[in-house]
């Protein structure tokens, strides 16, 4: 019975010992889903187990002890690793058209039909 | 007829995108950034390989005109292949190399080092790797070429050095001057 006690509080020990460090990088899970990892295209810093999504995990975590918000940090790795870090891409001379071509598109697509409404 | 010119159509544009995507598969795809901040990070702090002592890389650098620094780990085989280029680069006297010990066990890197011989004025360790992204690095190995009057990034290699990278490394520190 004791045996079992024990066992039972060493579980509950070490699961919420789990629970706390979970809670410690909820924050940092947030920030790397929106890196890319670099050595391992087509995954986000959050799903890769690479060293270099490892690191930087690591690195993030420890910009967050140091009281840095989101937005230092993303423009931290920004100026190291440049803007492709980043899958929320800036409006810019290159990606101006990524982001007004859905617009145009809507634009157009809403007159025509505006205009095949009024012909009727 | 009119079938025919389908078909023809058909025919020509599969024959098009087939090319288009052949075209696409010979084009090397990776992603080199531009360097847009040439600055580097004197906020790093590490511990050496060989002393318990710790450095900013402030003080690493100081001491000649250029610094390269070298990411490297006894576990990384291209690093074994670019060492000979290391110590090649060890015979120019304006020039210090620091080794920065990537995410490396501390026995095997000094084993490493003793085999194949020390390219590094100082060796400092980076267990965790975190140093290495304050620097901007990918991983092993990598190279950094640094002046170190002006405190500015001059290249960066991504991967093991060679022969060409060698001879441009050379004319970088022969031009600057």
């Amino acid at each position: 019975m004791k045996i079992k006690i024990l066992v039972l509080v060493i579980f509950y020990l070490i699961g919420s010992f789990n629970l706390s460090n979970a809670a410690n990088s909820e924050k940092v899970d947030q920030i790397s889903k929106n890196l890319r990892c670099l050595i391992c295209q087509g995954q986000s810093v959050y799903d890769s187990q690479s060293d270099f999504a490892l690191s930087m995990k690591i690195l993030i975590q420890n910009k967050i002890d140091e009281g840095k918000n989101d937005e230092q940090i993303y423009d931290f790795l920004k100026s190291k690793y440049g803007e492709w870090i980043v899958y929320d891409p800036e409006i810019n001379k290159t990606t101006v058209l990524l982001w007004v071509l859905p617009l145009i598109l809507f634009v157009f697509g809403g007159i025509l039909i505006l205009r095949k409404v009024s012909i009727k | 007829m009119v079938k025919n010119i389908k078909l023809i159509a058909v025919v020509f544009l599969v024959i098009v995108s087939f090319f288009i995507l052949l075209k696409g598969l010979n084009k090397t795809n990776n992603y080199s950034p531009k360097l847009n901040s040439s600055k580097i990070d004197f906020n790093f702090k590490a511990k050496f390989l060989y002393s318990d002592e710790e450095s900013t890389l402030y003080e690493l650098i100081n001491d000649k005109d250029f610094s390269i620094i070298n990411i490297w780990a006894s576990w990384c085989l291209p690093c074994r292949e670019e060492h000979s280029f290391l110590l090649n680069l060890k015979s120019l006297d304006k020039l210090n190399i620091i080794g920065i010990n990537y995410k490396d066990n501390e026995i095997n890197a000094k084993k490493f080092i003793k085999e194949l011989g020390n390219p590094y004025s100082k060796i400092v360790v980076d267990p965790s790797g975190v140093n290495s992204i304050e620097l901007g690095a990918y991983g092993v190995p990598e190279t950094i070429l640094i002046n170190n009057n002006s405190k500015t990034i001059l290249k960066k290699y991504i991967g093991p050095l060679d022969n060409k990278k060698l001879d441009e490394l050379k004319m970088i520190i022969k031009n600057e001057n």
